[in-house]
């Protein structure tokens, strides 16, 4: 550039104490309302989910098959005594229910987000890393996972794996967790291979290594603030993406399998009934829009947060 | 592709003598000034006591503080400092393209041509921008639409306010675009930006500017993120067309250098406020702000044969919220003393025509002669 | 352009050929077989019956007969309904699927969109809050949550539409909507997203130097430069549709092929089932190409590289 008015910093002007990038951001977050809120419903979910059978008032599976009989052999209503949400036509408590299905949910958040890290940033990455030939063969690969029916594929594997070892196991959630992470890593990879790519290439990382920074610093003090928030943003933004597929699923009858109450499932039992007792529908159907809600706000505010293009702007 | 064209400089351009369109425009221009039209005031642009400020989060950032200065009909004059000094919010204010929110216009007025920019409604601001006001904005690469050609980006203000038929219009920018240096202008109107190199963007932009023979141009930081060679094809052709048009040019710019070879009279802006004004000689030869003297102290001379480092101005400027009341510069002012810091000076005049300096220690009982 | 439009058509057999091979090869490991549902049927008659359909052949002859049957157009018979081939089946269904499809698509685009730039124009005020609150609404309910609500208060409380089937337009409605609902609502976020992002672009602020009208300003510069993004999401948004259809399809009864998708894996229908993640892999992969030409044909940046 031109401009030969080159300002040093000095000690009187300083304009602020710099914080570090994490910390500015979690500062840009925790100013977004809606990111607040999204942090709130998330944390009561896992709250719920890791929590859940301490606070609920009675174990999920258990019948009370007396009060049943007293209602005519129908399910509670809410507001009854000992069942705050009612319960559902086999006497078992719909909270109690629907806190083992946060319970489902929360371990869906993480064990597919898991997947999705353990296939996505590896490939995404070594894609990015190598260029050429392996890279053309990556992309072509995620082409076809991208052309994949995600929904058939998660059924077709599912219901191929449901008498294994492996099929039973989490009551038969873990395969589902695991397809579901299958046709989930390719949008991770291909972001981990575009950061890579605009990463090796940038002025800063060039400079860092010229003025002799070790890897192990250009990584962590570079290439993770850089290149980590894009995929944490879709991390985050993948995980009700997940839980509104395990929903769908066990709607549709495949993955978790009885007494366990997945909110899709009790949302399909509660179908029945729908006439006469909505809230075995209404109840499982806001305990999801909660969770996608939380979910999404919480990455919106991250991206807001980490959005290094909003950086020092007004 | 773009290579080539730019070799053409724009001396090259073919001059105004071969067109005969240009006679037209020519002969508007002289019937205008015949008319006494557009002579409304004593000075094409009055800025007085221009506050624009951005209310942010972190508080109001007093971006341009109490700012006044003249441009005269035709006059080119260069508005200098550093990046965030608030010379660009001066011309975003003039047009009033402040974004808002955050920005607004706080106080002062803006006389242009004898109206009061600030009290005009939105319809008339509208009416004003693109037909009297032409703008350059810094960054060639971002400051044209990438989804629409050029003949249509440059279009589109003549359409709006020229009310030309469709043939006339194309004639128009086929014109300009010839009058701007690029080659082949008949063939080029159905590009798009990215076909362009920076430099040939940036006449594009000027094309735009001028597309309704604006009475002034704002051209802010017109060169910066030009190479230097084709910085002074630019800057060139900047100065040929305002003269012939008779177009005033408010020129932005970081580079004193820059302001020295276009201006007759500078302001140089720091920290929201004009610190110095006057005649570019007397600016050069002896400024009496310690802050322009950094400013040229860190030009590179040709003269320079003590091979001493190039000199730059310690420090950052102060950031604009709740400003103390005191110098502005003094933190990183090596003249400072006690006065500096309790209140702060005033523009006031110094030897030399239309001088004026905003420091205590220059003024005639200063402590530097 | 016409080369790189043929390349990526082309690009769609490999896709297809690896789908079907991890599909058969799947769907194949799967136990139990098409005769399950018959509960006392023979052991001879069921060999009788393996026979007859090839599936005692070896699976990679048996992948072999049916990708030689599938090239010519042979889909091969049912095994659930074994008067009707699976040609017959799809042939049946496919237009109503399609047609759902295509309807679901119009209204999410044509709702979507506007929400998106009325959200952003009227950015942090009323309209913002609305069109924002209309976006979380859809993003919040499941496709089967919408159905099942949809129909319980639009059909069986008003009765302003009919529970099921799909038998005129007036049929239609209701399933169109909640599997519109979702897409409508990442279009919004999308577009709306976008237009915030384009307006603080510099080249805003040259049209607004130009002294063009605002409206000439919204729709020249901001919108046209907005959608080119989302675009990228309308991909993604017919896959959804794709496999949303199938739920909806259920819950509404409709007479379509997506249906066929969930029982045929529960019934072992092998060729069915194939059919069906064939149509739904192209479909996918078809449409994709679509929105990458219409990509490019919006952004001329990459129309010309």
């Amino acid at each position: 550039m031109a401009t030969n008015t080159t300002v040093v910093p000095a000690r009187l002007a300083k304009p602020k104490a710099a914080a570090g990038p994490w910390r500015e951001a979690f500062g840009r977050l925790v100013r977004n309302k809606l990111a607040v809120l999204g942090l709130i419903l998330v944390s009561l979910l896992l709250f719920c989910g890791i929590f859940g059978p301490l606070i609920a008032p009675w174990p999920y599976q258990d019948q009370d098959l007396q009060a049943i009989f007293a209602n005519g052999n129908r399910p509670l209503p809410p507001l009854s005594p000992n069942h705050i949400l009612g319960t559902d036509q086999l006497g078992r408590d719909l909270l109690s229910r629907l806190l083992d299905g946060a319970r489902i949910s929360v371990t869906v958040a993480f064990v597919v987000q898991f997947v999705i890290i353990f296939i996505g940033v590896p490939v995404g990455a070594f894609s990015g890393w190598f260029g050429g030939r392996t890279d053309n063969f990556m992309m072509r690969l995620t082409d076809v996972f991208y052309a994949f029916p995600d929904l058939l594929f998660i059924i077709l594997l599912s219901v191929a794996f449901r008498e294994t070892v492996f099929g039973q196991a989490l009551d038969g959630l873990l395969l589902v967790f695991v397809a579901i992470g299958l046709v989930g890593w390719v949008t991770v990879a291909r972001l981990t291979r575009g950061q890579m790519l605009a990463l090796k290439e940038t002025e800063f990382v060039e400079a860092a290594k010229a003025i002799g920074v070790s890897d192990r610093k250009i990584v962590m003090r570079h290439l993770l603030p850089n290149g980590m928030g894009p995929i944490i943003v879709a991390i985050t933004l993948g995980v009700p993406v997940a839980i509104l597929a395990e929903a769908t699923l066990a709607y549709i009858g495949i993955g978790v399998q009885p007494p366990r109450a997945s909110w899709g499932s009790l949302i399909a039992e509660g179908q029945k009934y729908i006439r006469s007792e909505p809230h075995l529908v209404i109840f499982p159907a806001i305990f999801i829009a909660l969770a996608l809600i939380g979910f999404t706000f919480l990455g919106d505010g991250l991206r807001d947060a980490l959005d290094p293009k909003l950086k020092g702007k007004q | 592709m773009v290579n080539a064209e730019e070799e053409v400089s724009a001396a090259d351009a073919p001059t105004i003598v071969e067109l005969s369109s240009d006679d037209v425009l020519r002969e508007r221009n002289e019937e205008v000034a015949e008319a006494g039209v557009g002579q409304k005031a004593d000075h094409l642009l009055e800025v007085r006591g221009l506050s624009t400020h951005f209310f942010t989060a972190d508080g109001v950032v007093q971006a341009v503080d109490d700012v006044s200065f003249d441009v005269g009909y035709g006059e080119t004059l260069g508005l200098v400092g550093e990046s965030g000094c608030g010379k660009s919010v001066t011309a975003l204010s003039i047009a009033r393209l402040v974004p808002a929110p955050p920005g607004k216009i706080v106080a002062g007025s803006i006389l242009f041509d004898g109206i009061d920019v600030l009290k005009l409604s939105h319809e008339d601001m509208r009416q004003l921008r693109g037909k009297e006001i032409g703008f350059i904005f810094q960054d060639p690469l971002t400051s044209l639409n990438p989804t629409l050609t050029i003949g249509y980006q440059i279009g589109e203000s003549i359409k709006e306010h020229m009310g030309l038929s469709a043939k006339a219009a194309r004639d128009r920018i086929v014109e300009l675009l010839d009058k701007v240096g690029i080659p082949r202008p008949a063939d080029r109107l159905n590009d798009y930006p990215f076909q362009f190199s920076g430099g040939m963007r940036q006449r594009v932009m000027i094309a735009i500017a001028l597309a309704c023979d604006p009475k002034l141009i704002l051209a802010d930081e017109p060169t910066t993120a030009l190479d230097v060679t084709i910085q002074a094809q630019i800057l060139e052709l900047i100065q040929r067309l305002s003269s012939e048009f008779g177009t005033a040019v408010l020129l932005i710019t970081h580079d004193l250098g820059i302001a020295a070879g276009m201006c007759d009279r500078v302001n140089v802006m720091y920290a929201g406020r004009i610190v110095e004004t006057g005649k570019v000689d007397t600016m050069f030869e002896s400024p009496r702000m310690p802050y322009a003297w950094g400013l040229l102290d860190s030009l590179p001379r040709i003269d320079d044969i003590r091979g001493e480092k190039l000199r730059t101005i310690e420090g950052l400027p102060p950031v604009l919220i709740d400003p103390p009341v005191a110098c502005r510069f003094g933190p990183r002012c090596p003249y400072i003393r006690d006065v500096c810091r309790e209140r702060e000076p005033e523009l006031t005049p110094r030897p030399g025509e239309g001088h004026l300096a905003r420091c205590f220690a220059t003024e005639p009982d200063g402590w530097i002669a | 352009m016409i080369a790189y439009i043929g390349r990526r058509l082309l690009w769609i057999i490999p896709v297809l050929f690896t789908v079907s091979v991890i599909t058969f090869f799947l769907m194949h490991s799967v136990p139990g077989g098409p005769w399950d549902r018959e509960k006392h049927l023979p052991q001879g008659t069921q060999d009788r019956l393996n026979a007859q359909y090839g599936l005692d052949q070896p699976i990679y002859v048996q992948y072999a007969r049916w990708a030689g049957a599938f090239i010519q157009g042979d889909l091969g018979p049912s095994y659930r309904f074994q008067d009707r081939t699976v040609n017959d089946i799809v042939a049946d269904g496919i237009w109503t699927t399609v047609q759902l499809g295509v309807m679901a698509f119009l209204l999410a685009v044509a709702v979507g969109i506007p929400l998106g730039i009325f959200a952003a124009l009227g950015h942090n005020k009323a309209p913002d809050y609305i069109a924002t609150s209309i976006s979380i609404i859809g993003i919040a309910t499941p496709v089967f949550v919408l159905g099942i609500l949809m129909t319980v208060f639009f059909a069986v409380q008003l009765g302003w539409f009919p529970t099921g089937g799909w038998k005129g337009p007036q049929y239609w409605v209701l399933p169109t909507i909640a599997l519109a609902g979702f897409p409508i609502a990442i279009i919004a976020r999308y577009t709306r997203a976008s237009m915030l992002e384009v307006t603080r672009k510099d080249y805003i602020r040259t049209a607004q130097s130009k002294g063009l009208r605002d409206q000439a300003v919204v729709s020249r510069h901001m919108i046209r430069n907005a959608l080119i993004p989302v675009v990228t999401i309308l991909g993604p948004t017919l896959a959804f549709l794709v496999t949303g259809s199938f739920i909806i399809e259920r819950i509404f009864g409709i007479p379509g092929v997506g249906q066929y998708y969930i029982t045929a894996i529960g019934t072992r229908d092998y060729s069915l089932l194939m059919a069906m993640t064939m149509l739904y892999a192209f479909a996918v992969a078809f449409l994709n190409v679509v929105v990458d030409v219409l990509y490019a044909y919006i952004d001329p940046r990459i129309r010309y590289s």
